[in-house]
């Protein structure tokens, strides 16, 4: 199984036809941190998930996950990457047991009945496990699908507005989870629109305007004035964070 | 991961999906039977039908129905965006297109079950006489036409005019395979076999599925990555 302690993303841009989506974007996910993407609708931030889960390719610039050539090794970097989606990615016929195991069973855990049954033990839903995830609530589904992403155990885990259609219960459930994922070791990378849930919670704010990072800080604090003071001044890329602001 | 493990289990969730929902089993069933029996009322004149007209009207139902087929099947994995689930999985994804190919199959080898006696019974056709010959020419055009189909699909996934544009693409491309299964049924049903007919037709069907699988495998990779 490979490793790697650091993704970088190098100088990436990426293009759909002649419309750019992401445009000489450079940060790095350190193990055992949570970076946040933070931008308004369109900022870039879904495409760079979609480039960090190897699900696109850059049109320029390059992405690194440690050592590893992801040109060569695509399915087993895709073995430690942990992604949940805007959408849940699950099977909305199928019990949460049933999308658990054969999520289970695709990243090539042996015993994926158990590792599905440990899951919705994690996820407090046992007692859930033989429903269709289409009868659970929105906040049940997110838990399951939250558990998708992480039952392989991934180095590298993104999350795509998970703060989305969640009551407070559920949206501190996820805050504490994504707190012992850090404390794993795992880089973390979330892309959301909650600042509130995100406040104190990153380690790393990389804020995103047009497809560009206009701002990097380093444990931010009163993160809704810094987003406001940044997305008000003019655009300017840089590629190192800077500290957070006083 | 091995490949064949990973192609089950896409075909084994696929199939248990569509137990639970019967979505597009049925929708296909009942689109393929009404359009069989257009063609009867249509073509069966004083209870005597066109000679020669069943291979046609057997394929045509099977290509509708099963371009409707690999719609809903994608349709469904882009709802929740499973798709991108299984793209996002360490599974190769030759591996990924294979168990979506299998699915498709199994499906329209199931409807054509159905499908087969009923214009046999209203085309007064000896369609089951020869049941081997029937099978390697049901599967073998049935697979020829799912390969590109799925491949297809699985390409318009995102586009907004895919129900549009996956019959423009598939037809054109798939009409060799159509129009060989075709002759290939007719050929079983001529009063004296010639099993050198069928046979020709047989290998020409397995030469199209070869090339059209070989070519879906080998471009799906970077299909799905772009």
């Amino acid at each position: 199984m490979i490793d790697f302690d650091e993704v970088a993303v190098e100088d990436v841009s990426r293009h759909f036809g002649r419309r750019r989506a992401v445009s000489r974007v450079s940060f790095s996910a350190r193990a055992g941190t949570i970076l946040g993407l933070l931008g308004p609708n369109g900022a870039g931030k879904s495409t760079l998930l979609a480039l960090l889960g190897t699900l696109l390719r850059p049109s320029q610039g390059r992405i690194r996950f440690g050592d590893v050539n992801v040109e060569e090794e695509g399915a087993a970097v895709r073995a430690r990457i942990g992604v949940l989606g805007h959408d849940l990615f699950l099977y909305p016929e199928l019990t949460a047991l049933e999308n658990l195991a054969f999520f289970a069973a695709l990243y090539g855990i042996a015993d994926a009945q158990s590792a599905a049954r440990s899951a919705l033990d994690r996820a407090g839903l046992a007692d859930r496990a033989d429903d269709v995830v289409s009868s659970l609530s929105r906040g049940m589904r997110q838990r399951v699908a939250l558990e998708r992403a992480l039952i392989q155990g991934p180095r590298l885990v993104l999350l795509d507005e998970p703060f989305t259609g969640l009551d407070d219960r559920s949206g501190a459930a996820l805050l504490e989870r994504l707190d012992g994922l850090r404390r794993e070791g795992a880089a973390v990378v979330v892309a959301t629109h909650d600042l509130d849930l995100a406040e104190g919670l990153l380690d790393e704010a990389v804020f995103l305007r047009d497809g560009r990072v206009v701002e990097s800080l380093a444990r931010p604090e009163g993160l809704r004035a810094a987003y406001r003071a940044v997305m008000t001044r003019p655009a300017t890329p840089i590629a190192r964070p800077s500290t957070g602001p006083s | 991961m091995n490949f064949a493990r990973i192609a089950w289990l896409i075909l084994r969730k696929d199939l248990t999906v569509e137990v639970r929902s019967g979505e597009v089993a049925f929708t296909t069933l009942l689109f393929a039977v009404s359009c069989v029996l257009v063609f009867a009322f249509a073509f069966v004149r004083e209870g005597i039908p066109p000679q020669g007209a069943a291979p046609a009207v057997l394929w045509i139902a099977v290509m509708f129905a099963g371009t409707l087929a690999l719609g809903r099947t994608f349709d469904r994995e882009r709802q929740s965006e499973t798709l991108r689930a299984l793209l996002l999985a360490p599974a190769g994804r030759p591996a990924v297109y294979t168990g979506k190919l299998l699915g498709i199959v199994v499906l329209l080898a199931g409807l054509e079950l159905l499908l087969v006696p009923l214009v046999a019974f209203l085309f007064q056709e000896p369609l089951l006489a020869h049941p081997f010959w029937l099978g390697a020419i049901l599967l073998a055009g049935t697979i020829g036409f799912s390969s590109v189909g799925t491949l297809f699909a699985a390409m318009l996934v995102r586009a907004r005019s895919r129900d549009m544009l996956l019959p423009v693409l598939l037809y054109p491309i798939s009409v060799p395979v159509i129009i060989a299964s075709v002759h290939g049924t007719d050929a079983l049903l001529q009063d004296h076999l010639e099993v050198g007919v069928l046979r020709f037709w047989v290998v020409l069907l397995l030469c199209f599925d070869v090339v059209f699988v070989t070519l879906a495998l080998w471009t799906f990779e970077a299909l799905m990555t772009e």
